[in-house]
């Protein structure tokens, strides 16, 4: 299946209402009541309870700035050096500090890959990436600060957990959840995410976590994939079909045995996400269900491997198809109606 | 052919400390002479180490046998039946290759039994080629990609910072690992932080895996470099005892607010003949019966 929806649309800079980028670094929406950057929230209410927890900014200071009002003495700023700012982080934990670095997710990964395996997955040291800005959130920046391969190089990496939250109630959950997990930890966090929760859900490590019921097609997402998941579900029920919407926000240690379920009782299975095609979400739910000898329909709706577009979010969201309509009308394709 | 590897009679004994086990207290008692010797012990031992597992790096661990010694034997404070005691000075091995010497040291002063050395080169051993902080007591942080240790290092300076505690942190590079762009981001940090609780030592031996180290890239000048970026240099001869035991004797105090870095000159395969003349033959390698049997009189025949 294309995971590029045919005929997009792509509007016109003459158009009067195109959409405009908005302010991805100081004003990130939730639609849920937190008036600023949740990971931002969180991490500085996590602050206050443990000690241990320092904040080191790669540059992306703003997410920090209640943090670093709170605990000034835990904040470290690094300047824009990623690669430093991870090997310093694993002296850190090496000394009994619990540290998060905070970096945008189109560098974090990419530039720091070696240093998270060898220096904090190797020691199994509790260093912790916070990426923001995933997929195409900065897409009006340019390629080069498209995120859409994080996923793929992370979940190489053994000892390294990745954890991709459904919208701001999940970074909440999963950001508690995993302070004193062993070894390091790579947290995407989605900024286009729409709402899927009223409150953190409780996630079990390392399992999906089944968001609505449905015997017809499953819909798996992580990040923003959850909420659009989510959305088209409700629009196929209108339509008589009735979708299994899964969160797979623990995307390592990954769930294969609760995708092969999933699978033997849809037989169809849609995944949707803000990466790339290759070695994401979509990859991990073919080789579950490959491994296991299940026949099941797979579509996948993902960043096509090859040279992203650039524009602002929502114009690019339609040109590859992470939409709402478009979600429903893959799984309406995948079941053949 | 076995090797007369029994330590010299320089191995201090240790002061009692208030909770877990004795201390080996920084500044211990060892003469040059002495510290020569141990140097060479080092250097027997890892000939014997790398005989065991058939390949080795014998030159890049003999350009830093001296500086081993000094720290081991004199500089740093530990306290081996505690290997994780939040108080002791730090070692870091930038230079992971250089491992090999290393292990004698650490079974020497107690932090595993000797009996381990014997499984070096085997399947599920401890003591690997570089070395790993999850398997070998005393190993405060594992090594192996070149360029990342000085940064972990000034991590885990931070942390005594932090915790207000009195350790010095101390990270032993290569020079062609200072070619790694991010060594420089740690020197930065380093200095921007006032970390004078961390000390820099290059094993300025002027070769790389595959040549001259500035032939590849020019490092140099090295201490220009260093003090221009913030830090407290000094450059030494790196195999002269006395050199060595005055540069790490007179370290400021660790609440000071510059790192220190100590540029120890050295030569690549230093104390032995043949290493020391075409120093990346024996980058990696292994010597065979007659030339090691050579090789171990040369050095056992100077140790006083």
């Amino acid at each position: 299946m294309t995971a590029m929806q045919e005929g997009a649309h792509v509007p016109s800079v003459e158009e009067s209402d195109e959409p405009k980028m908005r302010d991805v670094f100081s004003d990130v929406p939730t639609d849920t009541g937190l008036a600023t950057d949740p990971a931002g929230v969180v991490i500085a209410e996590l602050g206050d309870a443990d000690p241990r927890i320092l904040t080191l900014s790669a540059d992306v200071g703003v997410t920090l700035a209640e943090f670093r009002s709170r605990h000034p003495e835990r904040y470290i700023e690094m300047g824009i050096a990623e690669t430093n700012s991870i090997s310093v982080a694993a002296g850190l934990a090496a000394s009994g500090f619990v540290p998060y670095v905070f970096s945008m997710s189109a560098f974090g990964v990419l530039k720091t890959a070696e240093q998270l395996r060898t220096g904090a997955a190797y020691n199994r040291l509790p260093v912790r990436l916070v990426g923001r800005l995933t997929g195409l959130a900065m897409g009006f920046f340019g390629t080069s600060h498209h995120a859409v391969e994080d996923v793929a190089v992370a979940r190489a990496i053994t000892g390294l957990s990745v954890v991709a939250p459904a919208d701001a109630q999940s970074v909440i959950s999963l950001m508690r959840a995993t302070v004193d997990r062993e070894g390091p930890v790579y947290i995407r966090i989605a900024e286009d995410a729409q709402p899927v929760y009223a409150e953190p859900p409780t996630y079990r490590p390392g399992e999906l976590l089944r968001v609505r019921e449905g015997a017809d097609v499953t819909l798996v997402g992580h990040g923003m994939g959850v909420g659009l998941a989510l959305r088209a579900a409700a629009r196929l029920a209108e339509e008589g079909v009735q979708a299994e919407v899964l969160d797979a926000a623990w995307l390592k240690p990954f769930d294969a045995e609760g995708v092969v379920a999933s699978a033997r009782s849809t037989g169809a299975i849609l995944t949707i996400e803000d990466h790339d095609v290759v070695g994401g979400l979509a990859s991990m739910v073919a080789e579950a269900v490959g491994r296991a000898g299940v026949a099941a329909a797979l579509g996948s709706i993902a960043l096509p491997d090859e040279r992203l577009e650039v524009g602002v979010p929502a114009q690019l969201y339609e040109r590859y198809g992470l939409t709402v309509p478009n979600v429903a009308a893959q799984a309406k394709a995948l079941l053949g109606r | 052919m076995r090797v007369d590897t029994a330590p010299p009679a320089t191995t201090p004994a240790p002061s009692d400390g208030d909770d877990g086990g004795p201390t080996l207290d920084r500044g211990r008692s060892i003469t040059p002479v002495e510290l020569a010797r141990r140097a060479d012990w080092i250097r027997l031992q890892t000939i014997e180490l790398i005989d065991r597992a058939g390949l080795g790096h014998y030159s890049s661990t003999f350009s830093s046998a001296e500086v081993f010694a000094t720290l081991y034997y004199r500089t740093l404070r530990l306290r081996p039946s505690d290997p994780a005691w939040p108080d002791r000075d730090r070692f870091l091995l930038g230079k992971g290759h250089a491992a090999t010497g290393l292990w004698p040291v650490l079974a020497d002063l107690g932090f595993f039994p000797t009996e381990w050395l014997d499984t070096f080169g085997t399947a599920g051993t401890a003591l690997n080629d570089h070395p790993d902080m999850l398997r070998a007591p005393g190993i405060d942080f594992s090594s192996g990609s070149l360029g990342q240790n000085l940064s972990v290092g000034t991590g885990i300076a931070l942390a005594g910072r932090l915790q207000e505690r009195d350790y010095r942190t101390f990270v032993l590079t290569g020079d062609g690992e200072l070619q790694e762009g991010q060594v420089w981001e740690a020197v930065m940090a380093a200095s921007h932080y006032r970390l004078g609780n961390l000390v820099a030592v290059v094993d300025a031996n002027g070769f790389s895996g595959s040549g001259p180290t500035s032939d590849a890239m020019g490092i140099e000048p090295l201490a220009a470099r260093f003090e221009s970026f913030g830090w407290a240099v000094r450059e030494i001869d790196g195999h002269d005892p006395e050199a060595l035991l005055s540069a790490f004797d007179t370290l400021p105090d660790p609440s000071a607010e510059q790192p220190v870095c100590v540029i120890a000159r050295t030569r690549k395969g230093k104390g032995v003949r043949m290493m020391e003349e075409a120093p990346q033959a024996w980058h990696l390698g292994h010597l065979g019966p007659d030339l090691r049997r050579q090789v171990v009189e040369e050095i056992s025949g100077r140790m006083p």
